[in-house]
Parts: structure tokens; sequence; C-alpha cells
């Protein structure tokens, strides 16, 4: 990805910012222009929110054969999250080993490396989550 | 209005065998399928009409865009400048372009038509290819955080479980029973049968998944010849017509997916055909889905409305979508045995289903099939679309 590309989104990866549509007041994330319910009465009503991070684990995997940039970090956790908010969001789990994940826990989110291109590239950062009481 | 104008036939069908194909090109793959479709219905080159091509990566996996003019000169008509149209939807591609090709022809506009669908994969190293092949998902939302095709559905496959109880042996079954079909189909990549325990013992790639839940990488290429209904006759007593065509679109990611135990756009895209047939899911005898993990044909055959939400697993352990059971799944060997070269399994699963129309699938032939029916999704479910055959 290049470094225009992952800048763009770049508060929303790194605090999760997301929208509310104030006829509704439905959240999203990651953030929509248009509320998928409300449609064209949303149409400039689209405000930017920030999401608490907080949410329970759906469903969780462990990858042991990722993608090639992500090779150097398997195995590693990867869980589809519903957030207090009301809205899913796919991200991965760390600071634990994957017997502690189960569906139904508590996450949180955390801010950390998600990659880097190539050798000496870029470094990219923005959300992880890790379990919580 | 969901009819359409004027019944759509298929006349010939033709493929390649699927799997590492090292000594073909793409042009070369695609020409194989194209006249052995020719051949099969009997048509003159410069009767047809229109091309068009199913491909999803042809950018990515060998630097070459503008695939339809290629195939289009490949098959040798360049001097009658006949249009021909890629059509792409990640690995549902295929299915996308045997719909446009439907839909050309119920509309009046053509008569004689090609659909073909190909895909030259291993030309790439299996690790770049399996970095493109995320490009069917959402690499922005997904990818970016860690993941790969098959953990978004081995995610859906964890959930299914929790939900409904669906076992890792039921998971295993899917890929046991599609490599039995397979071992029956000299087309298919994969000619052996394989055991419940080597599935579940194989190298993990996503927990639940390990490598035999997972589709293989293929080269391959398919090709039907299609036309009106009048036309049909004048080259066959028995074409096969197309009764119904349905398209679903969803989300690209999962997460933005409220249940990730079923695909919306499987769900709506059956609709579509069902009402269009006017049949429903127990009218079906034979149908081929989209396998591409083993959960996904779970997912399917529940979406198709074959087994209850919940009941798949169940469906698959007790034999009833084996070659014997009340429904045959994937006579072919599915995307998992037969191969998956993308653009080219929506075509393939089409050519299967007119075999067993024929009653010409030899060792894995169905007793008495009358109507039949093809799912083929895109990436994760973004696209899906299903079609319902008969012989006329
Ligand atoms: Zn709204």
């Amino acid at each position: 990805m290049s470094v225009a590309r992952f800048w763009r989104k770049q508060d929303q990866r790194y605090n999760l910012m997301g929208t509310e549509c104030q006829v509704c007041g439905r959240k999203f994330f990651p953030n929509k222009s248009m509320c998928p319910v409300c449609h064209r009465k949303s149409i400039g009503k689209m405000n930017k929110y920030q999401f608490s991070g907080n949410g329970i684990v759906e469903s969780y995997t462990v990858v042991h054969a990722g993608m090639p940039q992500y090779r150097s970090q398997v195995p590693y956790i990867l869980a589809y999250i519903l957030l207090e908010e009301g809205d899913h969001i796919l991200g991965q789990i760390v600071d634990c080993d994957p017997e502690d994940v189960d569906i139904g826990k508590k996450v949180e989110m955390v801010f950390r490396k998600l990659g880097q291109e190539g050798r000496s590239g870029t470094i990219y950062y923005g959300y992880k989550f890790r379990t919580i009481l | 209005m969901n009819k359409l104008s004027r019944e759509v036939a298929i006349i010939g069908i033709g493929q390649t065998k699927f799997g590492e194909n090292w000594d073909l090109s793409f042009r070369e793959l695609g020409i194989q399928a194209g006249i052995e479709a020719i051949k099969d219905s009997g048509i003159e080159s410069k009767v047809i009409d229109a091309l068009y091509v199913g491909n999803m990566s042809a950018g990515l996996f060998m630097d070459q865009e503008h695939v339809a003019s290629m195939v289009m000169e490949e098959v040798g008509l360049a001097d009658r400048q006949v249009p021909a149209t890629r059509v792409e939807a990640a690995d549902a591609s295929g299915a996308l372009a045997l719909r446009q090709g439907i839909l050309d022809i119920a509309s009046g506009h053509s008569n004689v038509v090609i659909v073909g669908g190909s895909e030259k994969v291993t030309d790439v190293t299996s690790d770049i290819a399996s970095e493109f092949i995320m490009a069917g998902a959402d690499r922005a939302w997904e990818g970016l955080f860690g993941a790969s095709l098959p953990s978004l559905f081995a995610l859906m496959a964890r959930k299914h479980m929790h939900d409904f109880g669906t076992t890792r042996e039921q998971l295993a079954q899917v890929a046991v029973k599609n490599h039995y079909n397979g071992a029956r189909n000299p087309i298919a990549q994969f000619q052996r049968e394989i055991d419940i325990d080597t599935v579940i013992n194989a190298n993990p790639i996503a927990d639940p998944l390990g490598v035999f839940d997972c589709f293989p990488v293929s080269d391959g290429a398919a090709a039907l010849v299609l036309c009106d209904m009048k036309t049909a006759l004048e080259y066959c007593n028995d074409p096969v017509k197309i009764i119904g065509t349905g398209q679903g679109s969803d989300t690209i990611s999962i997460s933005n997916r409220k249940d990730i135990t079923t695909i919306r756009s499987t769900v709506k895209a059956a609709e579509r055909a069902y009402e269009m047939a006017g049949i429903g899911p127990s009218d079906i005898d034979v149908a081929e889905v989209h396998d591409s993990y083993t959960i996904a044909e779970i997912l399917a055959i529940e979406d198709l409305g074959f087994f209850g939400k919940g009941e798949g697993g169940k469906a698959v352990e007790d034999g009833e979508t084996a070659l014997t059971g009340s429904i045959p799944i994937n006579t072919s060997g599915g995307l998992k045995a037969r191969g998956h070269p993308f653009g080219a399994t929506g075509i393939a699963q089409i050519n299967e289903l007119v075999l067993q129309l024929r009653s010409k699938a030899d060792g894995r032939q169905v007793n008495n099939v009358q109507k039949v029916l093809a799912q083929n999704l895109g990436g994760t479910g973004g696209t899906s679309l299903v079609h319902i055959l008969e012989v006329a």
C-alpha cells in the first residue's frame, strides 16, 4: 500500500474515528458518507464519531499461514468484533495466547504497529485489540 | 419483472484440464476451451455475435489487461470485429460473464454468444497468488489488519460451529466428498480420494481450516456456446435451457455484515433465480456450489435452501450431499478437487451440470437429472450468482 493510500485513512486507523447518522443515531466504522437505513435523508447529516474501542469477540481464528507481509507475525489471532456502538470491526487480538480468546470475550482497542512495507520501508500503525476482564 | 424476454439455451460446452498447466499460456487455455465448445455445438464461427470473458486478475497474474480482445483474436473472430467484453467480479467472474451473455441474447440483441472463463495463476509464485486472491475481499479494512481470504472464511466457520454445533469432522467431510467426486472426473486437478484424518491433521492455515479445507492454485479455462431457443433447435434436439438467473451483491468486507453465518448475496441471488424459474430448492436434482473453503459449501447448501440454517454440516455428515444422497453437491469435485482457476470456475460449474443433464458424467453420473443449479461466489460473498438449468 502506498504512503498516500494509507495516510488518507490515518484518522480512522489511529483513532477509530467513524461516523454517526444524525437522523437515526446509527454509528458506523469505517465511516460512511450515507446511512444505509436513512438513505437520502442522511445526506449532509453524517457526522464524525469517536468509537470507544470496546467490544465483544463474535468470532476469531488463529492465522498460521498469513499473507506474505504478515508471515513474520504468525501465529496471530484475528477476530470479528462487535463494537459497543453496534457496528462490527475486524482486528487482531494481541498480548495473550490463543487459549485465552473465546467468543463472548470483552476486548478493548490498543494502538500498535500493523506491518511494514518491505524490509526498511514505511511502518504502518493502527488499531489492534486485547482482552479485558 | 423477473423474466427473460426470450428463451436462452446452451448448445456447446468445453473445458481444459484444471491444475498446474505449466505448458499452456492464458491464450492457449482459452482457445482450447473455446474450440471444444464450438465443436460440441456444431456452429460455424461466422454466426457468433458476441463474446464474454470472465477473468479475475489477468493484470495481477500476468501483467496483461484487455484480455477480451486477446481471446477474441485467438478464437479467430478478429476479421469481423466481433464485440468482446471482459467481465470481473473476483472469482464470480465466470458466472457473471454467463449472465451477461444470457441477458444479451434475451434482449434480442444477439443470437449466438460465446461465454468463457479463463485464469492463468501459476505464472506467479503461490505466495504472490495468495496475496492477489485477497484482492477479491477488502484490502483496506481486512487485508491491512492481517486478514487473508482463508482467515475470513475461518471466522465464518468458527461462528457457525459456535452457533449451530457444526463440527470439525463435518467441515472435513466436505473435502472428503469432493475429492471422492474429483477422482471420478478426468479434468479434475486432484484425482485421489482422501480421508477425514488427512483433512483434520493437515497443516493449519487459519484455525479451524487447514490446507485440505482450501481450494488449490489452478490454471484452467472453460467455455459455453449460448443462443436463443429457436437457433438452438437448428443445431440440436435436446438443448439445455436456462430457466433462472439471479445475482446478488453484499458488502465486500465481512466486518460490515451483521451475521457471518449466512451469505446474503447468495440468499438473494437464489431467491431471484428460483422466482424466475418458478421452482424451489426441492426441485433441484444436482448442484455445483462455490466450495472455495469447506465452510463455504455448508453455507451455500443452507443459503440455497437445500437445508435449514445450521443443518448443513449434519446433512454433509449424513451423506445427503454425496453422489447417492438426496441432493448431490459438487459432482465435479468442486473448487476443492476439480480446481479453482478463478474466472473459469463459474463456467466449469455449468459444464459439469450440462454433462449431468446429458447423462454423460460417467463415473459420477447421478440418476434421472432434470433440474440443476450452480452457485458462484466472488471473494467472501461481495457478489453471488445462481443459475438454474433444465433439458428443454
Ligand atoms: Zn440513519
